[in-house]
């Protein structure tokens, strides 16, 4: 499918929109108290249907990480970053930590020469910070 | 809310053959719907039956709550744009402004901006356009007319992909200013494909497939990789097709994937690749898609 600003045929639309908004408010590029991109907004960068856009945003607000003032439009609710980075810390293990240990034991890694291999990279990572 | 366009029991019989068999369909008010299917599948005889320039042989239709023949109410409130429309000995100019006549809704300064888009001048006449800018024409009348019923019939015969993305992108905004329900008929399935909020397919005169486009989205995953894995994921779902070679296997599987599933195929070395609308289309179009529940199809629609 062309054209779609990154969104694809693996998952319904209005969940794949709901978890781009979720994921800026978590990186904190949609900071609390920030008007969230209305939803013809949203239909024209993603070139979607608005209806399909509007059920997106919809997913956010009952959840209530986005609150609707009335005749402005939707706005990032008030503690929002940490309900939503609380629930990735709470992932973690599942989506990275798993993973890992699967392709690790794939490859022939044991644990502790897992963790030698983190911490390399942590140091080196930390060097190039500095 | 009433649905703009229904449809029930619609039968439409020709000398020899039955053009369309028992459709039943209702399209909500509002919405932008995908009418698709496979050339000489029934898609022209219906748009021309909801836009009354065909009967239906038996069964009824309504579209904005009134069979739409010979009714002026309903015909001023409708705009049809076919794949091959002809026009008479006129210019641009002319075609546009009798449009402008006839369409209560008709927006002149939207008509002029997809004019600029599209490079049509008003002074040339019609049957000198070529087929892209006929199609252009079509699609400006189309738009242009904000009628509340705008049903379009594959609009961009000879088009090129950039000028088929300003029409999309038109129709989206204006959509989004000036909602309306329009129904439009395309093989090119992907590329409009998120424009729809319902698709329906239809195939030797019969609909195969009425669901919302977005529960389709992720419902089949072609799953590749060594046989024993994919059968392992595999087993106890539906399975659309089975190719294999050697060791190496390759499914459509239907249902949706938990992420456990996904774990699992990860760590079994197997690849994942959704199916998109179309290649799900031309499954149902060929027989293979049962709407049924344990197919992981929602066939009703989310808003009605």
């Amino acid at each position: 499918m062309p054209e779609m600003a990154g969104l694809d045929e693996g998952a319904p639309l209005f969940v794949q929109i709901a978890d781009r908004l979720a994921g800026e408010i978590a990186d904190g590029g949609l900071a609390e108290g920030a008007r969230v991109p209305s939803t013809n907004e949203l239909a024209a960068f993603y070139r979607i249907n608005p209806a399909t856009a509007a059920k997106g945003i919809n997913v956010l607000a009952d959840d209530g990480l986005l609150e609707k003032r009335r005749g402005i439009g939707m706005f990032v609710a008030t503690g929002a970053r940490q309900r939503l980075l609380a629930r990735r810390r709470a992932e973690f293990t599942r989506r990275h930590v798993e993973p890992l240990l699967t392709e690790a034991i794939r490859l022939g890694i044991d644990t502790d020469e897992l963790f030698t291999l983190i911490r390399k990279a942590g140091t080196e990572r930390e060097g190039v910070s500095r | 809310m009433t649905p703009a366009i229904s449809v029930t029991g619609l039968t439409r019989r020709y000398r020899d053959h039955t053009a369309l068999q028992d459709v039943n369909l209702a399209i909500t008010g509002g919405t932008i719907a995908g009418l698709l299917g496979r050339n000489g599948a029934g898609k022209t005889t219906l748009l021309r039956i909801l836009a009354g320039q065909e009967f239906p042989s038996s069964g009824s239709v309504r579209v904005l709550g009134a069979p739409p023949a010979e009714n002026e109410d309903v015909l001023r409130h409708l705009v049809f744009v076919r794949e091959d429309q002809v026009y008479p000995e006129i210019k641009v100019g002319q075609a546009l402004r009798a449009a402008s006549w006839f369409y209560p809704n008709w927006n002149a300064a939207l008509a002029s901006s997809l004019q600029d888009d599209f490079g049509l001048r008003a002074d040339k006449a019609v049957k000198k356009l070529s087929r892209g800018q006929r199609s252009a024409l079509g699609i400006t009348i189309g738009l242009a007319a904000r009628a509340e019923v705008t049903l379009f019939d594959e609009p961009y015969a000879g088009l090129d992909a950039v000028a088929r993305q300003v029409f999309y992108d038109r129709l989206l905004a204006d959509f989004a200013q000036f909602p309306r329900t329009v129904l439009l008929s395309t093989h090119l399935i992907d590329e409009a494909a998120a424009l729809f909020d319902g698709v329906v397919v239809i195939d030797r005169g019969r609909v195969v497939l009425d669901a919302a486009a977005d529960d389709l989205r992720g419902v089949a995953t072609r799953v590749s990789g060594p046989c024993l894995a994919v059968d392992a994921l595999a087993e106890g779902r539906p399975v659309w097709e089975r190719r294999g070679l050697g060791s190496q296997a390759s499914v459509v599987m239907v249902g949706r994937l938990s992420p456990e599933d996904r774990e699992r195929a990860r760590s079994s070395g197997l690849d994942l690749t959704p199916l998109s609308l179309q290649q799900i289309v031309v499954r149902a179009a060929a027989g293979v898609v049962a709407p049924a529940p344990e197919a992981g199809f929602e066939t009703e629609r989310t808003s009605a």
